[in-house]
């Protein structure tokens, strides 16, 4: 990811062409942000103004306002160009305040949680 | 440098990145650098019901660090060529 002359930032795999535009980051821990791409350098460290993150949960989202991000690029997986012209998510989805998306996280998190507790003491059956 | 050159003359075509995240991405090969980061382009998720996020996404820059495989269109596998290319670079020249 080089710093490209203004004539073949398209060409490059420089994120000069993203500069400006709306974009959806995909962190490692699964996170995704969402906010427009102001400054980056050669290892993917960059700044999201507007940022926000976006929490799925089933069908339910939520768009949690951050403000201005700086991320690491060791965090950064993917970095995606959002196309404002098409629905952002699928229409069966939707949108829930934070508080309600907070709730249904938890609800998410304790029912994995119990789904790994039951399959410990189930352990000694030998199931797989 | 080897695998660089190599997939700077995959570009154009359509190949499928796989990430470490288990996250898998369709699309065309618009560019990639010496990290062996990429730029798709009309990207598509292969489990797209699980990702709806990545729904509206159509042009992506994938860091190098991140992918598992990168699954090639067959004829764009010349065995022959890379080997020989290998044993080139072995050799240092």
């Amino acid at each position: 990811m080089s710093w490209a002359g203004p004539e073949d930032i398209y060409l490059s795999t420089s994120l000069a062409s993203y500069l400006d535009k709306k974009l959806l980051v995909l962190l490692r821990d699964g996170r995704k942000l969402m906010g427009t791409l102001r400054s980056f350098d050669q290892f993917a460290n960059a700044v999201l103004e507007g940022a926000c993150e976006r929490v799925i949960v089933g069908d339910l989202y939520c768009d949690i306002p951050l403000g201005l991000y700086v991320i690491r690029g060791e965090n950064v997986v993917l970095i995606g160009e959002l196309d404002l012209d098409k629905e952002e998510l699928p229409p069966h989805m939707t949108r829930v305040s934070s508080t309600d998306i907070k709730r249904a996280q938890k609800a998410e998190r304790e029912a994995t949680d119990l789904k790994g507790s039951m399959r410990k003491r189930m352990e000694f059956l030998d199931l797989d | 440098m080897l695998f660089f050159s190599y997939f700077k003359d995959l570009v154009g075509r359509e190949v499928t990145v796989e990430l470490k995240n288990d996250l898998a991405i369709r699309g065309t090969l618009h560019s990639v650098d010496q990290y062996l980061n990429i730029k798709l382009e009309n990207t598509r998720v292969v489990d797209q019901e699980n990702y709806p996020h990545m729904l509206s996404v159509r042009n992506c820059f994938i860091r190098g660090s991140v992918v598992r495989y990168v699954q090639l269109p067959p004829e764009g596998v010349d065995i022959e060529l890379l080997h020989d290319a290998t044993r080139r670079e072995a050799r240092g020249g």
